[in-house]
């Protein structure tokens, strides 16, 4: 099954290679949504420095709502949903494969988010082990979630107006828990950033149970 | 239900297509009378509170329709499970029905909250409360579940999708509780009016009334619901079937005028025979 995911992955991330979507139109947004949280509270470096934990996982789900939205069109455009289910590999395999790639995709812009954030908000960071593992947590969850919603609004026509509404109040936990552990990382909240990641570790866990039971019913007939 | 695909068209019409029953009309005669008995023990013969004053009449609503909310989605949760088990349409619509009551149970115990939080707390909202925030993140979920079963699809796809998004939702409740209960150690809600001892036996009785009255309005709208999601479903398969009968009747009126009156006359002396 692990083979299979990574054949599903590597064709993701090769498809998104080719086509640079994320690169030449996601990451340039990421940036975007820094400039414009800069400008919308305020010049002041402290207001900056202490919303700052909260306004990366704010961008980091809406990023994610793209890189969502990219991977879905990859799948239904030329059929090629129908073509991986006569492929016959494992529906939770298809899931794992999806999921990683979205994974891949997501950490490379936290990592352009994290240094933006650092560089133009001036944020330092105490603790930066923490930051990264909590990072690499939350990111699982969100790419299981992400997956899940992904496929569900395929073939409706309604794909960009209905995943927010489904995707965003299922990752409040994520926002939650991930905004707790980096204001523990840059030392801006009295939180125990390390029992947080627990949080973060459980949400991983259980969607990523729930996309591999559940894909399977999914894939069928859409 | 049954008789619609037994029944000609028109018969089906008569017998079916309404949403009452006699044990619904019942009910509904309960719920006219129980409400302004309801409205009398909550306003004229219960005495105000001495810390929450008169703010207390507002709980003899606010916390059955809370906890009807929960049965709701638990019930939409139990329905997903039980359509992706059995794939039968009678569970997509409990769960259908049981969410839209859901939401506007959700909905009720947000603003009564808000109402009553506003002379308690000396705030319409407050962050800082894990019930109060859990319960807003799950109205958001079940709108988005509604959201999802509005889209014009086809039937049994949108089944399969909405128990997975309903079971999804579901699971999400205990997760986003903890987090809220983390996220502020401080809680400002009533932790167990109920149980302090302090209640009077008479708001008690108004209580235990608020909850037989306003679980029997949930019941009707449940049952309602239900048999509205199921009728409307109901037109959309057979709908396409009507269409085609009238059209053949139609050609058969055709064929009847364009060759005489032998035709009709040679059907109707041998029924049985082949048309």
């Amino acid at each position: 099954m692990l083979a299979d995911a990574w054949l599903v992955a590597a064709k993701d991330l090769k498809v998104e290679w080719r086509a640079r979507i994320i690169i030449n139109q996601v990451a340039p947004f990421t940036l975007l949504i820094v400039v414009l949280f800069g400008l919308a509270l305020d010049a002041d470096p402290e207001t900056l420095r202490n919303t700052a934990p909260g306004l990366f996982w704010v961008a980091v789900l809406l990023i994610t709502l793209l890189a969502v939205q990219r991977g879905a069109a990859i799948e239904t455009s030329d059929g090629a949903q129908e073509r991986i289910l006569l492929s016959d590999l494992d529906p939770a395999a298809v899931f794992l494969g999806k999921a990683l790639a979205l994974l891949v995709q997501l950490l490379a812009l936290e990592v352009l988010l994290g240094v933006a954030i650092v560089v133009l908000f001036d944020v330092s960071v105490g603790d930066p082990l923490l930051m990264v593992v909590s990072a690499l947590a939350a990111s699982v969850g969100i790419a299981a979630a992400g997956t899940i919603y992904g496929v569900l609004a395929v073939g409706l026509g309604v794909r960009e107006t209905l995943l927010p509404i489904l995707l965003l109040p299922v990752l409040a936990p994520v926002l939650i828990s991930a905004t707790r552990t980096f204001g523990d990382a840059f030392d801006r909240v009295d939180a125990d950033g390390w029992a947080w990641l627990g949080m973060l570790a459980m949400f991983g866990v259980i969607y990523m149970v729930s996309g591999l039971l559940a894909y399977g019913v999914l894939l069928e007939e859409t | 239900m049954s008789s619609v695909g037994a029944a000609s068209p028109q018969t089906a019409q008569a017998a079916d297509y309404s949403v009452s029953s006699r044990g619904t009309r019942l009910l509904g005669v309960f719920i006219l009378v129980s409400v302004p008995v309801l409205l009398l023990f909550a306003f004229v013969f219960t005495e105000a509170d001495d810390t929450m004053e008169d703010a207390v009449r507002l709980l003899y609503i606010h916390v059955p329709v809370a906890v009807l909310t929960y049965v709701a989605f638990s019930l939409t949760a139990v329905g997903s499970v039980a359509y992706l088990w059995k794939r039968s349409r009678w569970w997509d619509t409990v769960a259908h029905a049981a969410a839209e009551v859901g939401v506007v149970f959700c909905g009720l115990t947000l603003v009564t909250g808000s109402i009553w939080g506003r002379p308690t707390w000396n705030t319409w909202w407050e962050w800082g409360d894990v019930r109060l925030v859990t319960t807003l993140v799950l109205f958001l979920v079940f709108v988005g579940y509604l959201a999802f079963r509005s889209v014009p699809a086809e039937p049994e796809t949108r089944a399969k999708r909405a128990a997975v998004i309903g079971i999804i939702g579901a699971i999400n409740i205990p997760i986003v509780n903890r987090s809220v209960e983390w996220w502020e150690n401080n809680t400002l809600h009533q932790q167990s009016s109920l149980t302090d001892g302090q209640l009077e036996d008479l708001t008690l009785f108004t209580w235990f009334l608020g909850t037989v009255v306003l679980g029997a309005i949930f019941v009707w709208l449940l049952i309602t619901r239900f048999r509205l999601a199921w009728l409307e479903e109901e037109i959309d398969r057979h709908g396409l079937v009507t269409a085609l009968e009238e059209r053949r009747a139609e050609s058969h009126v055709g064929v009847e005028a364009a060759v005489g009156g032998s035709v009709v006359g040679g059907f109707q002396d041998n029924p049985g025979g082949p048309q």
